[in-house]
């Protein structure tokens, strides 16, 4: 699988003595389409510059200005809205608890899907491929199906309103999608590397963690950027099993009731709320592209 | 079936207790966890459903599928709910998969081609939840907050001018009609004769800064002259009467109606206020100010109101979906054969045929698969609905996804109503449940 860096234009073989016009009428045809991609790269950019562009102005200002004149008159903006965002609202306990729910929904089940995986490709046992079956068959199993049991077992099991118990919730859904993804993975590592470690009287669990993990490194990254934004950008789940341990996603839904008078709270914590996931996107955007391409239908 | 490549020698030969035992350890959490919070929980949701709000004392039978196709009941919001997913459906995984295809294809032909996907892939990192609040910034309904309509309100600008003077009133009764019709002096005139038009309720920031003194109209043969002025000056003045302080109005249209009512003849103010229609016989003629005057500013599409919530929603979506249908047909397009493109276009096929005929067949399963990952998705769309229309219009937005949750969460606290509801999702979904089930028997 190609990651999108990797897809280059299509191998255009140029002619040395080609004359200086035709290059020049070849670039001037193109014209009207990097006019309308770069329109069009504007037209996606905007909304997301636009909500930064909004929290930097001052209520009063939000109140009569669109975000747009923050471009033209620079002097409109000001840090004062992240400044009260932080030091006058949940909002960085917030940010703690999703980053906890999101390191432990991510390592939780990554580590029990790899375990699983390898169990699938390589070690033969009777009903294996019954049970991938079930697997694959819960791979597009709506969450809202677990919504109601699962906050019943959790009101008696205290889990309800804790971070272990979004955790567990989020590995469990994650879980079939992880097994899949490493299975298939495991699946192309050469047999003769296992063999011979077998041969030399390696244990399971030593060729699980000297061979298989190293080895599935690459697809275990993707799949780590890929549970780690879901976990992070949940809100469905948090909103159903916490009430006080909430993640950001809870603090600023429950602030949008009032939405048109306190946008000045709204637009910097929903901006504080994707600052983490941008930079991991930009960090590992050919992991991302990787996952996407390996992964079927979730 | 068949041992995988590489695997241990088959079940039940040497060994085989101790594979067995390592598979367990292997398997054993997450079976756990699988069986515990996803298989438990949809055979307890299915069984659920057959019961009612007070519990599984409370056996209902069917009612609570019945309630969900029912309209014109307390619950009739479901069915609502229904046809917006119907409409979800319909929707957004074509419009994803079509504008996907269209970007993959495109930018094959330019260099920066990793900036720009970079740029329509990035929503794909922003919560859903996020992605709503950056749409409810764009959709506000002034055009002096909201980018949406002050997009659309400049658009409209290059066809319909605003008018001059959206909130001014007669000053006399001597001119009769409505801003919708425009006004017009009941006073026939002849040829030669002159028109006074007085207007009063011009807040002064409406009046144009070339407005001047206003001067009152000397009869001229052959002609109709005229003036439209602003009937008020501070402290008061004579109704009626244009006076030393009183401004014209510049840049109103007039129209002359002959005696049957049809126009004759158009003109545009100066800036004293003054018109003029020449070469004007005889009489019975009426003049009257253009509704075009009084047409009111561009006052917002209301997009996040009840009647263009869901699809505004639907186009919100459209943004973060994009890039990820862009980036697997990118992939798609990339593994297919330069040298059969290449062949088509030198015999002569145009780009358009070649798209039609070999990019896009080639490209069928990779388009499927894109078309059903969103079918599967906007089954479960909900963090953007709650996001986008977060008050009054949730019932004219929500989806099967959202009423789940209201039901079962929201205040109603119904959990067998809300557990037929996710049942419901949970169906609409099995088909593509068989259908991997299937692909992966073929596999092995």
């Amino acid at each position: 699988m190609t990651a999108y860096e990797a897809e280059a234009a299509p191998v255009v073989i140029k002619d040395p003595s080609e004359a200086l016009p035709a290059k020049i009428g070849r670039a001037v045809a193109k014209l009207p389409l990097h006019i309308f991609l770069m329109f069009i790269g504007v037209l996606w950019l905007m909304p997301t510059l636009g909500l930064f562009f909004e929290s930097l102005l001052s209520p009063a200002d939000a109140q009569s200005n669109g975000w747009w004149k923050v471009i033209a008159h620079p002097h409109l903006s000001t840090w004062a809205n992240y400044s009260n965002v932080w030091h006058d609202t949940d909002i960085p306990t917030a940010l703690r608890i999703t980053a906890e729910i999101a390191i432990g929904g991510t390592l939780l089940p990554i580590l029990i899907a790899a375990l699983a995986g390898y169990a699938f490709a390589w070690v033969d046992f009777p009903g294996r491929d019954w049970l991938f079956v079930v697997v694959i068959a819960l791979l597009v199993v709506p969450l809202q199906m677990a919504l109601i049991p699962i906050f019943t077992l959790y009101n008696k099991a205290h889990l309800y309103d804790t971070i272990l118990g979004l955790i567990l919730f989020h590995t469990a859904f994650g879980l079939p999608f992880a097994i899949f993804l490493l299975r298939n993975f495991f699946i192309g590592i050469p047999r003769d590397i296992l063999e011979s470690a077998r041969i030399d009287g390696a244990s399971e669990v030593r060729i699980f963690l000297k061979l298989i993990l190293p080895l599935g490194l690459p697809a275990i990254a993707s799949l780590a950027i890929f549970q780690f934004l879901w976990t992070w950008n949940d809100l469905l789940v948090a909103l159903v099993m916490a009430r006080n341990t909430t993640p950001i996603t809870v603090d600023i839904f429950s602030q949008l009731r009032q939405f048109g008078s306190n946008i000045d709270i709204i637009a910097p914590a929903s901006f504080l709320s994707m600052i983490i996931p941008l930079g991991v996107f930009f960090s590992f955007q050919r992991y991302f592209a990787q996952g996407l391409l390996a992964g079927s239908v979730k | 079936m068949e041992p995988p490549p590489g695997a241990a020698p088959p079940a039940g030969g040497p060994g085989a207790l101790r594979r067995n035992a390592v598979a367990l350890g292997f398997l054993a959490p997450a079976v756990i966890i699988l069986s515990v919070w996803i298989i438990y929980p949809t055979c307890y949701t299915i069984a659920r459903s057959f019961f009612g709000q007070q519990g599984f004392g409370d056996f209902v039978g069917i009612d609570n599928y019945k309630a969900l196709f029912t309209p014109f009941n307390s619950h009739n919001i479901l069915l609502k709910a229904i046809k917006n997913s119907a409409i979800w459906i319909l929707v957004a995984p074509a419009m994803v998969t079509a504008i996907g295809l269209i970007f993959a294809v495109l930018t094959e032909r330019i260099r920066w081609a990793v900036a720009f996907k970079t740029v329509v892939f990035m929503p794909m990192a922003i919560s859903l939840f996020a992605t709503g609040v950056i749409w409810h910034v764009m959709y506000i309904k002034d055009p002096s907050q909201g980018a949406v309509n002050a997009g659309v309100g400049a658009i409209r600008s290059w066809f319909v001018s605003p008018g001059a003077l959206s909130n001014a009133l007669p000053s006399t009764s001597t001119l009769t009609g409505s801003p919708q019709k425009g006004y017009v002096l009941t006073k026939p005139i002849s040829a030669g004769g002159t028109a006074q038009l007085g207007l009063t309720a011009i807040p002064p920031t409406d009046l144009s800064s070339s407005a001047k003194q206003v001067v009152v109209p000397r009869a001229k043969a052959g002609a109709i002259e005229g003036i439209v002025w602003r009937d008020f000056k501070p402290g008061g003045g004579v109704v009626g009467k244009p006076e030393q302080g009183e401004l014209g109005i510049p840049g109103v249209h007039v129209n002359l109606l002959d005696s049957a009512g049809k126009k004759a003849g158009g003109a545009t103010t100066g800036d004293d206020g003054a018109f003029e229609f020449k070469d004007v016989k005889g009489g019975g003629y009426k003049v009257s100010i253009d509704k075009s005057t009084f047409a009111a500013p561009f006052g917002g599409v209301s997009w996040l109101g009840s009647q263009l919530i869901t699809p505004s929603i639907i186009i919100a979506y459209i943004w973060v979906w994009a890039g990820f249908a862009m980036v697997v047909i990118g992939a798609g397009l990339a593994a297919i054969s330069r040298e059969v493109l290449e062949a088509a276009r030198t015999d002569g096929a145009t780009e358009w045929q070649v798209f039609r005929r070999i990019t896009v067949p080639m490209l069928a399963p990779v388009l499927s698969v894109v078309f059903i990952t969103m079918l599967i998705n906007v089954l479960k769309v909900f963090d953007i609905v709650i996001s986008i229309a977060p008050g009054s219009t949730q019932s004219d937005a929500a989806v099967i996804a959202v009423q789940m949750w209201r039901q079962s969460f929201g205040g109603v606290n119904d959990f067998g109503l809300g557990s037929a509801i996710a049942v419901f999702l949970f169906v609409l979904v099995v088909p593509v449940l068989l259908l991997n089930v299937r692909r992966f028997k073929r596999e092995v």
